[in-house]
């Protein structure tokens, strides 16, 4: 099993106690928002939690239709993560790259990628080490708004940093 | 227009060769003279196609324990016939004569009378768990039977796949071409809601009957995709958290993975003609391109060096080309390379993004995903890009997949807003006789099987 696949696994441990070397289980904890796992995130009061990071400090980038270059508002989200990854330097970040549901699905797993690769970049470009740093693409597989008007696919075009303090 | 050229078939060899094979013994029934220029033909082409007449009394059941199946098969036969849209049914209710011996000679005035102009006729033997299916097809109007009488043996679980290959037949001594009924078709079985969705990998009968899932669902995959000659499937699978490539047998469930270097994904693989190699996608520091592996040595060999996103790659029947979709213009377009890689040519050329190119089993069609002004579409076009037609519309089609004979296409379509699903359809490449495909669950990325053996 990889390191990457050991990380699931050991996340796994804490919300479902057990895990095999085969563990099937569901790869990524955050994509249910409001999900059961919120509980393990710590106190939103604390600057060094999970919970904290998600709500204060911003977990997540979007992005243009098709694109994948990083916004103003980006920017400065991205610029708040690097100063708390910083500070929590026991933290690891996984960057999921996702997609609006209008295009295709394999050109929106490349297109996912590119998003995350992008806001991955620009971590390390300030000085995140990129060994801290992994990316995944769910395409349009996982939309956190459901609706099929631009007010969701906008929210659907994202770069999430889900970070955790475990090791890869 | 696609205009049949192998208009002369030639039964006979396609009975010897049927005989080879393992699963059914076929027998020649001593019949009358069959009579070569059988004028009985359905010639498909892009125009309007008028329905050809035809009866299937229920097939006869030689013994009382044989007549439910009789029946089922019957149906099921009638059922693959009608679905084609080329047949219509002349109700029983019209009938002047049944046929209620299968070895009696027909009174071909009596369907002429009805306007019958294809009359199939079946017995069914069930002996013990061995079933025996015996059928012959007539051609009403030249008086005469449109080939030879066919036996096909097998076991009372196989009930399906005889009355699939007796309505291949038919299929085929009409059309002469090929059938696509005995088939199967391996998607992504899809079930909760659209946040959340289960996607487990499952196979079916190309009309959605045994069904069973590959995967349990507790896990992501995607698109899978059968090997030539239908005994493997690739697809792409977030087992381990990032995408990677497997390959399982369908008959034992084996799998094997096609393993990523840290940090990279791989997804959108296809066999080779050959089914040695695989070619894919894969993605690193953001940027996709295409590669293949020869599955014997695990050799990889880069075809496609670009900041683009170059993915969707098929290859083409005689394994000499790759047809892809990249957006190094700016929006998805379809390009076609050597399947060494080098210099890929554009070939689309309309407005709108063009993508998930499929080649046709003949080499001479690309069936295509087509986005344009905020609709999507299922259309073909030619290897050189001319003659595009669009066969279908809504607000989500994509994925298509060829039936074995190259006549109907399979894709994904997605109904919108919070409640929205997806399900599979098929049509004809007429763009005629669109129908929804009947699965279990929600159902996504259909990859259609060669013809059973």
């Amino acid at each position: 099993m990889t390191k990457f696949g050991f990380y699931f696994c050991t996340i796994s441990v804490i919300f479902l106690s057990g895990c095999s070397q085969n563990a099937s289980i569901p790869f990524s904890t955050n994509v249910m928002p409001n999900g059961s796992s919120a509980k393990f995130e710590g106190d939103v009061s604390d600057p060094g939690s999970i919970a904290f990071f998600k709500n204060n400090v911003g977990d997540r980038v979007l992005f243009s239709i098709d694109q994948s270059d990083i916004d103003q508002s980006g920017k400065d989200i991205l610029l708040a993560q690097v100063d708390w990854l910083q500070v929590n330097s026991d933290y690891k970040i996984i960057i999921e790259g996702h997609a609006d549901e209008r295009g295709t699905r394999e050109y929106n797993l490349a297109l996912g990628a590119r998003r995350a690769n992008s806001a991955r970049e620009f971590l390390v470009s300030r000085g995140i080490e990129s060994s801290r740093i992994q990316t995944v693409s769910f395409g349009k597989e996982r939309p956190v708004e459901l609706c099929s008007k631009e007010n969701c696919y906008s929210e659907n075009r994202r770069a999430v940093s889900v970070v955790s303090n475990l090791n890869f | 227009m696609i205009q049949l050229t192998n208009a002369n078939w030639n039964n006979q060899a396609e009975n010897e060769e049927l005989v080879l094979k393992p699963f059914l013994v076929i027998i020649f029934i001593s019949l009358t003279t069959f009579v070569q220029s059988a004028p009985l033909r359905i010639v498909i082409t892009e125009g309007v196609i008028e329905p050809l007449p035809y009866a299937a009394p229920e097939f006869i059941g030689e013994t009382g324990a044989s007549n439910e199946l009789a029946i089922k098969i019957t149906e099921l036969v009638k059922s693959d016939i009608l679905g084609t849209g080329l047949f219509r049914e002349v109700p029983k209710s019209s009938y002047i004569s049944g046929i209620n011996n299968f070895s009696s000679p027909i009174q071909y005035s009596d369907w002429k009378a009805i306007n019958v102009q294809a009359l199939l006729t079946g017995s069914v033997l069930v002996t013990g768990e061995k079933l025996s299916v015996k059928f012959r097809l007539f051609d009403v109007f030249s008086n005469n039977e449109l080939g030879k009488g066919l036996q096909f043996n097998s076991t009372k679980q196989g009930w399906r796949r005889i009355a699939h290959k007796v309505a291949d037949e038919v299929y085929s001594r009409i059309t002469g071409e090929q059938g696509y009924f005995d088939s199967r078709i391996v998607y992504v079985a899809e079930t909760g809601k659209k946040g959340s969705r289960k996607k487990r990998l499952a196979i079916m009968d190309f009309d959605g009957a045994n069904s069973k899932y590959l995967t349990d669902g507790s896990y992501m995959v995607l698109a899978p995709r059968f090997s030539p000659t239908g005994e493997r499937v690739l697809y792409t699978s977030y087992e381990t958290g990032t995408p990677q490539i497997y390959v399982i047998e369908v008959s034992t469930g084996k799998r094997t993975v096609l393993k990523n270097r840290k940090g990279t994904m791989s997804f959108a693989p296809r066999f080779s003609p050959d089914g040695q190699s695989v070619v894919y996608s894969l993605e690193q520091g953001g940027n996709t391109d295409i590669y293949v592996i020869n599955l014997r040595n695990n050799s990889r060999a880069r075809l496609t060096s670009a900041p683009s996103i170059e993915t969707a790659p098929s290859f083409s029947p005689d394994g000499s080309k790759i047809i892809f979709e990249s957006d190094r213009s700016g929006t998805q377009q379809l390009y076609v390379m050597s399947s060494l890689g080098g210099s890929a040519k554009r070939i689309s050329s309309g407005g709108g993004r063009y993508g998930t190119p499929v080649w046709s089993p003949r080499g001479d069609r690309i069936a295509f995903t087509k986005q344009s002004r905020g609709r999507f579409h299922i259309g073909v076009m030619r290897v050189d890009g001319s003659k595009e037609r669009l066969l279908t519309a809504s607000f989500l089609d994509e994925g298509p997949t060829w039936s074995p004979n190259g006549r109907v296409i399979m894709f994904t379509r997605e109904t919108q807003g919070e409640s929205g699903v997806s399900a599979l359809y098929s049509v004809d490449v007429s763009g005629r006789n669109l129908k929804k495909v009947t699965t279990r669950d929600g159902g996504s990325d259909p990859s259609w099987s060669p013809l059973g053996k």
